[in-house]
Formats: structure tokens, sequence, C-alpha cells
């Protein structure tokens, strides 16, 4: 984790150095530093949300990580080892110190760091996540495009329509029916798994889809009222009016701009999705970060669902900075009053 | 032909206004049938379910959708069209307590945030910094698994996560309503930061909280369908369609129609509440429209 923070920190810093060359530099500079320092009580807040997630479970702590046959005796000494009698102010302290030096809790199931479950987690929701992104996209884009060239047409009202469609429909319900008509309809795709050695695409592509699908709804939104709003620039009419190609009007003139807020929104979305593969991960039994915290769930195997709580949250937290501050350096119109 | 001043009146009704606005809108038109399908289904659930929901019979376990079973049975022979009726009462139930926690708590904490100002919105907006940094989703399965599940902490988890959409809705609103003139008036002739707040501000940014309320309702019955699924919302026997899906997974294959219905009664149900209020976006106010 304290790599992710560092290299998050180095990033800023690279864009700090860079900025404070360019004229209008300082202004993103400050702005990079006014974000870090509100930062802190958020990473905080979050710390004290995790850590305070624990002292609403029932029961009590040691039993439920030994099981009911531990003698009294032994469970004062693991008690006092774990520093569960101390006050509440000092064991999240405790907790806090051992977040800032990389230890998120020890799985009361497997007895395994949870760091070290999460390491081993990671690259297949991070993959999942990538195609995920990638479907919505791409299909998002396009069919917003359409939908802004074409105005008030049908395609338009169906791009709405597909729009609403897409955040209406629960994702593992859709995951389900994908499975159903893929794998025993049609018989293209493979349904659960990642199957054996590396990466192989063909089992991330129906859950990407399902995962992606309410997002892309979102980007054919986007997509639409921001070419509808470029498509009417000056710019636009300049090159219409020498002759060009509409397709070479929209695709090379009007989309590179118009792609600046979903590019954006890309980058937020990214770890939304990673926070809502639970249920994908599940459905197409894929072995990443959403089905350990679903098996933990089931256990209740506390510390993990914590950590990965956290870890969502860190994730979270500094992929939306990363964001905020490409946008500041990228877009210069952008006022952060 | 002379307008009388009965029909001027007529015409210029707000609500006449809205309605006719809506339905123009044939997609708002379709949203606000869907929803007043589920009401009437989730009202009237014990008349016409032909079957009880939670009554077992095995001899009719997994049967195929027929006459006798619209929607077929499942592994418990319970039938599947009685359950999905009985599963709107928990989803709109849900949908509507979390949302309204969510409302009551976000109103309230937006608008004294964005009258006040000063330090008092500085630590709010921190504070709803703090719950944007989990992903929705992820804190309310977080929070359920540590609260257990039940049906009463799926509105607790909701609700209390929920409010900080709503606080900063209407702390927006009430910032741009707050410079207004009639604002300034109210204050000049005397009156108190609370009436102000109640009499003044508030209902002047209405609109957009009844759309964003309505929508929220959808995503409340999502969420708590994904939580049902998981097994950390409604809990058995009680038919909800998360839970329905859930108990489907493992028979997917030999008795589809155990996951297909309960997922299209879901879908039906978020879509009606994203049309509807998509439409009264467009409605209540034509300047909201993107």
């Amino acid at each position: 984790m304290l790599a992710i923070i560092t290299d998050a920190l180095v990033s800023v810093s690279k864009y700090t150095k860079r900025d404070t060359l360019r004229k209008g530099g300082e202004f993103v500079t400050r702005y990079i530093i006014r974000r870090l320092i509100q930062l802190i009580p958020v990473l905080i807040g979050i710390s004290i949300i995790t850590f305070l997630m624990m002292s609403f479970v029932p029961g009590d702590p040691v039993t439920l990580m030994l099981g009911q046959h531990i003698t009294p005796q032994a469970a004062e000494n693991i008690r006092q080892e774990l520093g569960l009698d101390q006050s509440l102010v000092i064991r999240y302290l405790h907790y806090l110190g051992n977040i800032v030096q990389g230890d998120f809790g020890r799985s009361y199931i497997q007895h395994q760091e949870v760091t070290q479950m999460l390491r081993d987690k990671i690259p297949v929701t991070f993959q999942l996540t990538l195609v995920a992104i990638f479907i919505a996209v791409i299909f998002g884009v396009l069919i917003g495009i359409l939908s802004s060239v074409k105005q008030y047409s049908f395609w338009d009202s169906f791009a709405t329509f597909f729009a609403m469609t897409g955040v209406s429909i629960p994702t593992f319900w859709l995951g389900m029916m994908l499975q159903l008509i893929f794998g025993v309809v049609l018989h293209i795709l493979p349904v659960s798994g990642i199957g054996g050695g590396g990466f192989q695409l063909q089992y991330y592509i129906l859950p990407g889809f399902a995962l992606g699908f309410s997002s892309m709804a979102m980007y054919v939104r986007l997509t639409r009222s921001s070419m509808l709003e470029v498509i009417r620039q000056d710019y636009i009419r300049t090159a219409r009016a020498k002759g060009l190609s509409g397709r070479v009007v929209i695709f090379k003139h009007a989309m590179r701009n118009a792609l600046i807020p979903v590019a954006t929104q890309a980058g937020i979305d990214f770890a939304g999705l990673m926070g809502g593969a639970i249920l994908t991960e599940t459905i197409f039994s894929l072995p990443g970060i959403g089905s350990m915290l679903y098996f933990s769930i089931s256990r209740r195997d506390y510390p993990v669902v914590q950590g990965v709580t956290l870890f969502m949250a860190l994730v979270f937290v500094i992929i939306n900075l990363l964001v905020d501050i490409s946008y500041a350096v990228l877009d210069p119109r952008i006022r952060y009053d | 032909m002379a307008i009388t001043e009965n029909e001027l009146y007529v015409i210029s009704s707000p609500m006449r206004d809205i309605w006719s606005r809506l339905k123009r809108n044939k997609l708002a038109l379709l949203g606000l049938f869907l929803v007043v399908l589920l009401c009437s289904i989730a009202i009237f659930a014990g008349v016409i379910s032909p079957y009880d929901p939670t009554g077992q019979a095995m001899k009719e376990s997994l049967r195929a959708p027929s006459a006798g079973h619209l929607m077929g049975t499942d592994v418990l022979g319970r039938d599947i069209l009685s359950r999905v009726f009985h599963g709107a009462r928990a989803s709109l139930i849900v949908g509507v307590v979390a949302t309204g926690i969510s409302l009551v708590i976000g109103v309230f904490v937006g608008a004294v945030s964005g009258y006040y100002g000063g330090w008092v919105d500085s630590l709010i907006m921190r504070i709803t910094d703090i719950f944007f940094a989990f992903p929705f989703f992820l804190l309310a399965i977080a929070i359920m698994t540590f609260l257990g599940p039940s049906f009463i902490n799926v509105f607790i988890a909701l609700g209390l996560i929920g409010w900080t959409n709503f606080a900063r809705l209407v702390r927006g609103q009430v910032l741009s309503v707050k410079a207004s003139e009639y604002v300034e008036a109210a204050r000049a002739v005397g009156a108190s930061n609370s009436r102000i707040i109640w009499k003044h501000v508030l209902p002047n940014t209405l609109a957009p909280i009844i759309v964003y309320a309505t929508m929220n309702i959808g995503s409340a019955i999502l969420s708590e369908a994904g939580l049902s699924f998981l097994g950390i919302g409604v809990q058995p026997p009680n038919p909800s369609w998360g839970l329905m899906l859930s108990e489907g997974t493992t028979y997917i294959w030999n008795a589809p129609w155990m996951v297909i219905w309960p997922g299209v009664a879901i879908f039906l149900t978020v879509l009606g509440f994203n049309l509807l209020g998509d439409g009264l976006r467009d409605a209540l106010d034509p300047r909201l429209k993107e």
C-alpha cells in the first residue's frame, strides 16, 4: 500500500516540477498542494471509519478468531497481546500505525496477512476492471456520438433508453443472463474462471461486459452532452466550411475535445468499478479481490472485510487525486476556486 | 374567444403545467406506469398472489413455467410468481425508507452547510468527502457485514451512506438561492435564519431534490438486491428479489426461470423510477434539461 501512496506522491511531484516551469504552472502547483492537504483529513476519516467497523462486530473478537474451545486464560493472553484490553483511542492509534506500515491485519480463517492476500488477488480484479472500462468506453462513446450527431432522431431516443437500461439493470443479473446466453445457448465464450496460465482475454469478456454495462450508459450520456456542446463551436463550423467531410469533422476535430470529460470519468470510474467487481467476480468465479471479499463475508472473516474496504477507499482516493491533477494540468480553463 | 379569469387561473396552475409537460414525455409515462404497477403489486400482493410465497411443496420442486405456475417454482416448490409479487414489498419499502432517511439527513445537513457557510460548511463538506472516498456498494457491504444481516440494517446502511449525495445537492442549491434578492428581502424584514431556510430557500430547491430522490429509490432497490444476493440483506424465508437470485444461482443451468423473473422484476422497477425521475427533471424545471 505504501508503495502505491509513494508512487502517487512521486507522480504528483513530477507534475509539480514540470508545471512550475510552465507559464501558469504556479496555479497548478498551488492546486496540487491544496489537494494534498485536503487529503489528510479524508485519510484520517477513512481510517476512523474502517477502525470503528470492528467495534460493531457482535461477540468477542478472540472467540471469533480462535473458536469457542479456548480457555479463559489463553483468551485473556491473546486479548492483551492484541491490545484489546486498551482504550479505544490507543487501539485506534495502534491501528493507524499498522496501516502506515502496510499492515492491514490478519485473516481469522486463513491466518494470512491481508496485505499479502490483496497482493495475490489484485491482478485479476485489475484486469477485469480494465476490460470493463475498455468495453464501456468504446461502446459508450460510439453510441454517444451517434446520438449527438443524429440529435432528436430514432437513434437519439434509442441511446437515451439504452442509457436508462444500463443504469437500471442489476450487474449480477446481467452476468447470469450472459452466462445463460453465451454458455448454454451459443457456447461461444467461457462462462467462469480465468483459465490456466496468464491473462486470457476470452475469460474476461463476459464479466467485463457485465461490469462495464452500467458505466457504458454513463459514457453514452456524457459523450452525447459533451459532443453537443463541441459541435456548436466556431472551429467545427470552420472545419465544415473548409469542405471537410462529416466523418473527418466528427472524429478528428470534435471528438478530441469532447472526450476530455470522458477520459476524466474513466479514471474515476476505474476505482468505482474495482469496488463494484465483488458481485461480478462472484458470479463468474474469478479469483480476485471481490471473490475474496465474498468468502470473507460468508465466513465472518472481519479483518479481511475491513482490510479490503480500507484498501479500496485508499485506491479510490489516490485515483481521484491523480485524475483531478491531470485534469488541472490538461485543461487550463478549469478554475478551482 | 375571450378567456375568463377562472380559465387563466386553471391554465397557470403549477401542477397542471408539470403534468402537461410530463405527459408529453412518453418515456416518463412509461416510468410512471411501471412505478404505479409496482406499488399496486406491493399493496395487493396478498390478494393477487396465487400461492403462499413461503409455502413449500417439495413435490412441485423446480417446475418449469406452466398454467399452474406462470413463472415456475423454485427448489422448495414455492411459486415464483407469488414470491416476485411479495418481493415487490421488500424492494419498495427498502427503496422508499432508505431514500427517506438519506433525504431527511441530507436536506438538513446540506441546508445548514450551504446557508451558514464558514467552518460549519468546511467541516460538513470534509465529512462528505470521507464518505465519498468509499465506493458506495462496498461501504454498504462493509457496514452490513459488521452490523449483521437484517431488513432494518439494510435501511440503516443505505440510509446512512446515501445522505451525502443529498447534502451536496442541497448545499449547491442553497448557495445559489441564498444570493437571490428575495432571500435578501426576507432578511431585510427581519425573518429568522430558520424561517428563511424553511420558507424561502428550501422550497426553491425542491425540483432537483424530488428528481434525485426518485432516482435514488431505484438505486437503493438495486443495492438491496445486491446485498440480499450476497446473503447480508433480507433473510430467508422472506421473499426478496436479490435473495431469490441468490437462491437461483445454483440452479441456473437446469431451472433458469428461478433467476430470470426476479431479475426482470428488479430491472423494470429500477427502470421505472429512473425514467420517472428523468421525466420529472424536465417537467419540474425545464431549465434543468441537458
